[in-house]
């Protein structure tokens, strides 16, 4: 009884976000699943995209009648240098890895099979997520299930020695996820494409109250009346901070009160990261209208009080994959301004949830445009937040992998048609 | 009298590996490409992220224009109709005709960037029976708004690659309950399902169904709308062309 009020409640509160049709299809579609054992296998529980996605998805698949668990692969030290070197390799570092390495990764996976292995052979449906636990594959050779290989990071240019050793492990699988087209690979398997999604329950993007937004606002030192210009990314040189500051720049020649916020942090493996910092601070210097937020710790409500604070928000990266914080604040109804590369191009509607620029002179020039037209502020961030509702909340992308777990369990035939 | 049995579908992306960079790469991939490919990327796009109105209305269009730069190329290939065609191989032979012809007459080899190449990508779909049935066309006043847009998706789109004679669902249907609905049959015909999204295609159908059954409902709805002006929203807003990409200059 009172897993059915939970189950009701869950769905519910998603409906209110995504709309009460999109909820019956995920009913409908769950219908022809209703029972199945799904096993979902990642590294972490908790930090990074795909632990924030499970959070989410996990309890959604069980309220909808699935036998779905979620189990996270043990490792060493060893093990976690490695994947990480295969993270950055895969995603085009030339980043050769020793043999030790390689074998610890192996053995780790090995291990973990033993633990894992009654429960990912009982399965009707495994999702293995990114490199790190790929081989389990192997090590359940009475698998009676589909396997699954849902890769969250960038192929499209993997470094080929690390891509050739990795690749290997993937070959039994029954089907690949991709999240970008750009971004997959040749497999030898069906290749699906699903992009990734945001969480609109999640503390990063419920709805705040003002008050909560203009207080976080004013701990940085922020002028809640004057326009705002945000950036939320790592300092990295592909997110282009500096480019950042020259079209704050250029806009502030006409809009003297205009603030930015560049809010970020480094990646301890990234040593470039810092040497980014510097020049952002260095660009930064001597204008108090800028704000450069580098702890990088700072709490998801916090984020997303500084989205929800901002007037435009920008993400003028140089390359990019699924920009998530692109999608997060067309959801907080904010124009993004975006750079002109990668799953940005799909995210965002030319003209009508934002803008796609090039240089830091076309990025000054949109900032202008949306300040001088409040209402058209007020437009896009709407059509914004609708193009986010149907294609971006997770219940989209629950819908993807329910539908590839009814074509790989129905034959994986071009069409299929049921009941 | 036959029910309507409301079914929905859901579309899986499958990626093919194949790409273009060049108009004649495309040209090249088209004779051979999966004919999922090219219904995939004609009628695909109406459940993808979109805004109401499409610049062109399938992706190879959207690509000679955006990423080739060859407004021509653009502006032929879209005014193909796909509905027109009575196979995919129609189609496909059309297709290859169209930018035969753009290659005979350009001396320009224009490439697409390596990051904006056409990648071939095919679809999967998934139907399923809502076991939702209406025994009479006037229950569709109600149930239209109810859809999910897979289900427009599946008895205004799908239903023409499925019917011989090329006609929706919802005309099937009239058509099967004899000449007292013929009216209506030509009403539903009107609705154009190549240049609005399926969402806008449901309020189309919602409206030609309850204008024909209660035609007071529409009429007030209007002038309530009239009155009270909605806010712009993804459903609502004039037919976009290419000169909108430059901020007109009076804004700066």
């Amino acid at each position: 009884m009172t897993t059915e009020t939970r189950t009701t409640s869950l769905l519910d509160r998603y409906a209110e976000q995504a709309g009460l049709d999109a909820i019956e299809q995920l009913r409908q579609l769950a219908g022809l699943l209703t029972g199945l054992k799904v096993v979902h296998v990642n590294s972490t529980r908790r930090g990074g995209g795909v632990a924030e996605i499970l959070e989410a998805l996990v309890p959604l698949q069980q309220e909808l009648g699935m036998d779905t668990s979620w189990e996270v692969i043990e490792g060493t030290e060893d093990f976690f240098s490695c994947t990480k070197s295969f993270h950055n390799a895969l995603q085009g570092k030339r980043l050769d890895i020793s043999r030790g390495l390689l074998c610890e990764y192996e053995e780790v996976n090995a291990a973990n099979a033993e633990r894992l292995r009654p429960v990912l052979e009982a399965a009707d449906i495994v999702f293995i997520h990114d490199p790190q636990p790929a081989p389990l594959l192997t090590h359940c050779p009475d698998r009676r299930g589909k396997w699954i290989w849902r890769c969250h990071i960038d192929l499209s240019h993997p470094y080929r020695p690390v891509w050739k050793f990795v690749r290997r492990f993937l070959l039994g699988y029954d089907a690949s996820v991709f999240s970008l087209d750009a971004f997959a690979q040749p497999m030898p398997h069906s290749v699906y494409l699903i992009p990734p999604s945001i969480d609109p329950l999640s503390e990063k993007n419920q709805p705040l109250e003002p008050e909560v937004v203009q207080r976080v606002l004013e701990e940085f030192g922020v002028d809640p009346e004057r326009p705002l210009l945000l950036q939320v990314s790592r300092f990295d040189r592909f997110k282009d901070p500096l480019g950042v500051i020259q079209a704050y720049r250029l806009a502030k020649d006409f809009i003297p009160s205009l603030q930015l916020i560049l809010a970020g942090g480094t990646a301890a493996d990234d040593p470039e990261g810092e040497t980014v910092l510097n020049d952002v601070r260095e660009a930064a210097e001597g204008d108090p209208d800028i704000h450069v937020l580098s702890s990088g710790h700072y709490s998801d409500r916090t984020i997303n009080a500084l989205q929800t604070g901002a007037d435009i928000v920008l993400q003028k990266s140089l390359r990019e994959g699924f920009g998530l914080t692109v999608t997060e604040a067309m959801w907080k109804g904010k124009p993004v301004i975006g750079g002109n590369t990668g799953g940005i191009r799909l995210q965002l509607v030319n003209h009508r949830t934002g803008f796609l620029v090039d240089t830091p002179e076309g990025a000054a020039m949109r900032i202008r445009y949306l300040l001088t037209e409040p209402d058209r502020i007020a437009q896009i961030g709407q059509t914004a937040k609708e193009l986010v509702r149907h294609n971006f909340l997770i219940t989209r992308h629950l819908r993807e992998y329910l539908t590839l777990m009814v074509a790989l369990t129905h034959g994986n035939e071009d069409r299929i048609e049921l009941g | 009298m036959i029910d309507f049995a409301i079914k929905d579908c859901a579309l899986g992306m499958i990626a093919t590996g194949r790409r273009a960079q060049t108009l004649r790469e495309l040209r090249d991939n088209l004779r051979d490409i999966h004919p999922g490919c090219i219904y995939h990327h004609f009628w695909g796009t109406l459940l993808r992220p979109q805004v109401v109105d499409r610049e062109y209305n399938n992706d190879f269009a959207m690509w000679c224009y955006s990423s080739l730069h060859d407004a021509a190329a653009a502006e032929r290939l879209a005014v193909i109709d796909p509905a027109d065609f009575s196979d995919l191989e129609e189609l496909r032979q059309e297709l290859i005709e169209v930018i035969d012809e753009r290659l005979d007459e350009t001396e320009l080899m224009l490439f697409a960037r390596a990051d904006r190449q056409f990648h071939f990508a095919r679809s999967v779909i998934v139907v399923f029976d809502t076991h939702k049935r209406l025994s009479e066309p006037r229950e569709l006043v109600e149930a239209l708004p109810q859809m999910s847009v897979g289900s427009i998706f599946y008895h205004f789109i799908d239903a023409r690659r499925r019917d011989p004679m090329s006609v929706d669902d919802f005309q099937a249907w009239l058509v099967g309950l004899g000449p007292e609905y013929s009216e209506l049959c030509d009403a539903v015909a009107q609705i154009d399902p190549y240049f609005e999204s399926l969402f806008a295609l449901r309020e189309r159908l919602t409206e030609v169904f309850t204008q024909h059954f209660v035609p007071g409902a529409v009429a007030s709805r209007r002038s309530q709308e009239c009155a009270e002006p909605a806010a712009e929203n993804v459903q609502v807003s004039e037919p976009r062309t290419a000169s909108e990409d430059v901020i007109p200059e009076d804004v700066i």
